[in-house]
């Protein structure tokens, strides 16, 4: 049997040395660039000294586009789950032929390269000067982009919790429509809206293709500044910013492994519960940030 | 069946709002984006405007050196991801949710930040240039050429597909695995002949999802602004400097196009819904 297993742990140690190089690839310029950022002059070395004067810069510089992407990004999120939430509701209890239609529809924004949406947007209200060069021109290209992923989201919560059966019940007992949906509908599709909410937040916060063509000098975003930055400005400066941005999204980023959802598909925990039971009968082997869908 | 609960006239009120928003910010501006697509003048018909621009030698020339450079990238990505999401997938060691955690968390970068990591890795200052120069003498900086656009599109579709694989791997058969090796297959037959085949329909997705995103890609060309004209950065061009919205509207609908019937491709041959995130 040694003979068999030998192989076998040659390889498994050839997978582990290319997870690590992997990871090492994603995380050692994330960490160059935090300490260019932190350095006196990058070129000479980091035994050079550090300091925080090229952050305190680009906060002086910069600081407005910060605001403005947080400001985007929190308006993209309450429109998303306005509008998104019901819309998803209704998909996911709707078997109709329509609703796979609708479904399939709301999607295609995500499928187009930013920058097509970004022309198409521009060819229709780019003439609309007030509203061109408003943050809501900005964040009417976020709605569409992002509004899959809250859709997509609550959906799936709405599909896995039986909805129905809690509503034929409420009903049953004379609830009208709008008690139940506010009463039954959306405690149970919570986690769904928190999931959908953090994804569309991230996603916001970072877009930059159709951000930098529906962008005007008055409404620069974080990564536009950061494209600008990187474009005129010095190394140090371009890192110090990079920090800035890593930290802006360290906490979505953080809270959205704790719930185990994953920024680009809001791949959603089934449910806490179930996530429990599916960890104590194979341990080891769930992931946190993958669920099994 | 007939659902006393929730009446059609209820359904269409709350889907309204969104489909009213879909409509009105994306499926009439595409409308109108098509129609300046196929209204240059000079053209006869938008056939023949496609034809002119499709057989414009600067322009097909972008698209073709696009579609092979996402196609690479995709390879590479699918063939790295599937070998770490299987050793993550089946092994449990201390640091691994640190690991996951890691390989994870440049999902949230834009393009432009991806770009400005492999300036940190490949340009000027960059740490090969470093590592090489002390080895061979030589300065390695490739974050201006096709490599760095290459090692770029590495940079944000690893993340991406290394959860699909994982989440595909967890849900595999273990026991079939079993079964070959005790009836004598290689690790490599087994991979070949049971994991893969397994994998499939997540690889089928997962590389869909990464070859449209790097066709759309758009920051990354856009910071290290490379010598390869990659098709996104065409059509900015095309707008932007020569103000040619048909050219540019014309580009982004068969950019469009591309990604979008790739996607299609991959879900009806995995019947599992696929979206990309460009």
């Amino acid at each position: 049997m040694s003979a068999r297993t030998a192989p076998r742990r040659f390889l498994t140690a050839l997978q582990f040395a290319l997870t690590l190089a992997l990871v090492a690839f994603l995380v050692v310029p994330v960490v160059m660039s935090v300490l260019a950022g932190l350095t006196v002059n990058y070129f000479r070395g980091v035994a050079n000294g550090l300091t925080l004067r090229w952050l305190t810069e680009v906060w002086s510089m910069y600081q407005g586009s910060v605001w403005l992407s947080l400001e985007i990004a929190l308006a993209t999120v309450c429109i998303t789950a306005v509008i998104g939430v019901p819309a998803a509701y209704v998909l996911a209890r709707s078997r109709s032929r329509a609703a796979r239609v609708v479904e399939e529809l709301l999607v295609l924004p995500v499928a187009l390269p930013g920058l097509a949406s970004a022309l198409a947007l521009l060819s229709v209200y780019g003439g609309f000067g007030a509203f061109r060069s408003s943050m809501w021109f900005i964040v009417v290209g976020h709605v569409v982009f992002t509004l899959p992923f809250m859709v997509r989201s609550v959906a799936a919560v709405c599909a896995s919790s039986d909805l129905g059966t809690l509503e034929e019940g409420a009903a049953s007992l004379g609830a009208t429509f709008t008690q139940r949906f506010f009463t039954i509908v959306l405690p149970n599709v919570r986690p769904g809206i928190v999931a959908g909410a953090l994804a569309v937040l991230t996603l916001s916060i970072g877009e930059f293709n159709l951000t930098w063509m529906l962008h005007t000098p008055d409404t620069k975003t974080l990564p536009v500044g950061l494209a600008d930055a990187y474009a005129s400005m010095r190394l140090e400066i371009g890192s110090a910013y990079t920090i800035l941005f890593l930290l802006m999204t360290l906490p979505f980023l953080v809270a959205m492994q704790w719930l185990g959802v994953d920024p680009a598909g809001a791949r959603i925990a089934r449910r806490v519960k179930t996530r429990k039971a599916a960890q104590n009968e194979t341990p080891g082997v769930t992931s946190t940030s993958v669920e099994p869908a | 069946m007939h659902d006393l609960t929730f009446p059609l006239r209820t359904r269409i009120a709350l889907i309204a709002p969104a489909l009213a928003v879909f409509v009105a910010f994306w499926l009439l501006p595409l409308v109108a984006l098509l129609q300046a697509s196929a209204a240059p003048d000079g053209h006869a018909s938008a056939f023949a405007a496609y034809g002119a621009v499709l057989t414009n030698q600067r322009y097909l020339h972008s698209l073709v050196s696009t579609i092979v450079l996402s196609l690479a990238v995709t390879v590479a990505t699918l063939a790295l991801s599937t070998v770490s999401g299987l050793f993550l997938a089946r092994h449990s060691f201390p640091a691994k949710r640190l690991m996951i955690a890691l390989l994870t968390f440049p999902l949230a970068f834009p393009g432009v930040v991806v770009g400005f990591m492999v300036i940190m890795l490949a340009g000027r200052q960059g740490l090969i240039g470093a590592i090489s120069a002390r080895l061979t003498g030589d300065k390695w900086v490739f974050a201006y050429s096709v490599g760095g656009l290459f090692v770029g599109y590495l940079y944000f579709s690893i993340p991406r597909v290394i959860v699909t694989v994982m989440a595909a791997a967890t849900k595999l058969d273990a026991s079939l695995e079993e079964a070959a090796r005790s009836l004598g297959a290689s690790p490599w037959r087994v991979f070949a002949d049971v994991v893969l085949p397994a994998l499939r329909p997540a690889l089928i997705a997962a590389g869909a999802i990464c070859f449209a995103t790097a066709m759309g890609a758009f920051g990354t060309a856009f910071t290290l602004a490379t010598d390869l004209e990659v098709l996104p950065m065409t059509i900015y061009t095309e707008f932007t400097l020569n103000a040619n919205l048909a050219t540019a509207a014309s580009l982004s609908l068969i950019l469009g196009f591309v990604t979008w019937a790739v996607l299609a491709l991959a879900r009806s041959m995995t019947g599992a819904a696929v979206a990309a995130t460009a």
